[in-house]
């Protein structure tokens, strides 16, 4: 078998894994981003009352 | 509630993305004429099958805000775009790989290949055209006509490979071919396990990037309320 098959292959398998990794540490980073935006609105809201 | 239901949906999906990576990987056996690079196909079709389902959910709730100006279904609409987008890239990603070996080259403009591609760029205008408005409202409005007719676009890539017989495979799934066995059962079998363990993970994305835009919704409010308050 034609070793650039098995290669490309891999290449195919590591980009499918890899994508969908990226973008769910996107997710993990947008979401700590807000929850700390979240946090100090609510106190800065407090403190003003 | 709604981090229970995505870690129940973790602990499902996870180990099922897993056993089928090895299924794939070591117990599947190779096609006859592609050898392994066929393997692709486990995951390039599965994720056109996500990609189009976030895309249709996203045409059902852009309908429904339209119908019944309810922001939340703007927000369904943008979580199930984002989503569609990242399958949609892995589906054109994983095609081009298997291109190269099969076709001998990266791209070819053969219909099905183009329309995936205007079908992820009008998509990724959406999320564009959504930074580019203020107003939560106008916003919600436009993005909403626009994923109606990006729908178009969907539908098109769908049955590209049925109406135009060019370089790309045509319809190769028995639910697609009347019934007709065109692969083996077995590769038929595994590629529906891996739809599902894609369409769950899918499923846990749309749900983490709705909880985000119903945070980010309470974030500008909160702005709101402290501007009145100075």
């Amino acid at each position: 078998m034609d070793e650039r098959n098995i290669t490309f292959m891999f290449y195919g398998l590591a980009v499918a894994w890899g994508l969908l990794a990226v973008y769910a540490v996107l997710l993990g980073l947008r979401d700590r981003d807000l929850t700390k935006q979240l946090d100090t609105l609510k106190r800065m809201v407090e403190e003003k009352k | 509630m709604r981090r229970k239901i995505i870690l129940a949906l973790g602990v499902v999906a996870l180990p099922l993305l897993l056993r089928n990576l090895y299924v794939i990987m070591f117990l599947v056996p190779d096609e006859m004429e592609q050898g392994p690079i066929y393997r692709i196909f486990y995951y390039h079709l599965p994720a056109f099958f996500t990609a189009a389902l976030c895309y249709l959910t996203a045409l059902v709730a852009s309908v429904l805000y339209l119908a019944k100006k309810d922001q939340k279904y703007d927000a369904i609409a943008v979580s199930a775009t984002e989503t569609g987008l990242a399958f949609a890239a892995v589906n054109l990603i994983t095609g081009m790989i298997w291109g190269r070996i099969s076709w001998g080259i990266w791209w070819a403009w053969d219909p099905r290949l183009t329309w995936a591609l205007i079908c992820w760029l009008v998509y990724f205008g959406y999320l564009m055209l959504r930074s580019a408005i203020d107003d939560p409202t106008e916003r919600a409005k436009n993005s909403a006509v626009l994923s109606i007719f990006a729908s178009a676009s969907v539908a098109v890539t769908w049955k590209a490979i049925e109406w135009w017989r060019t370089q790309h495979p045509g319809p190769v799934l028995s639910i697609r071919t009347g019934g007709v066995q065109k692969i083996d059962p077995a590769m038929e079998q595994m590629l529906y396990v891996n739809t599902v363990a894609l369409l769950l993970l899918g499923l846990i994305f749309v749900l983490v990037r709705l909880r985000q835009e119903e945070v980010q919704r309470e974030i500008d409010a909160l702005r709101r309320y402290a501007h009145a308050m100075n």
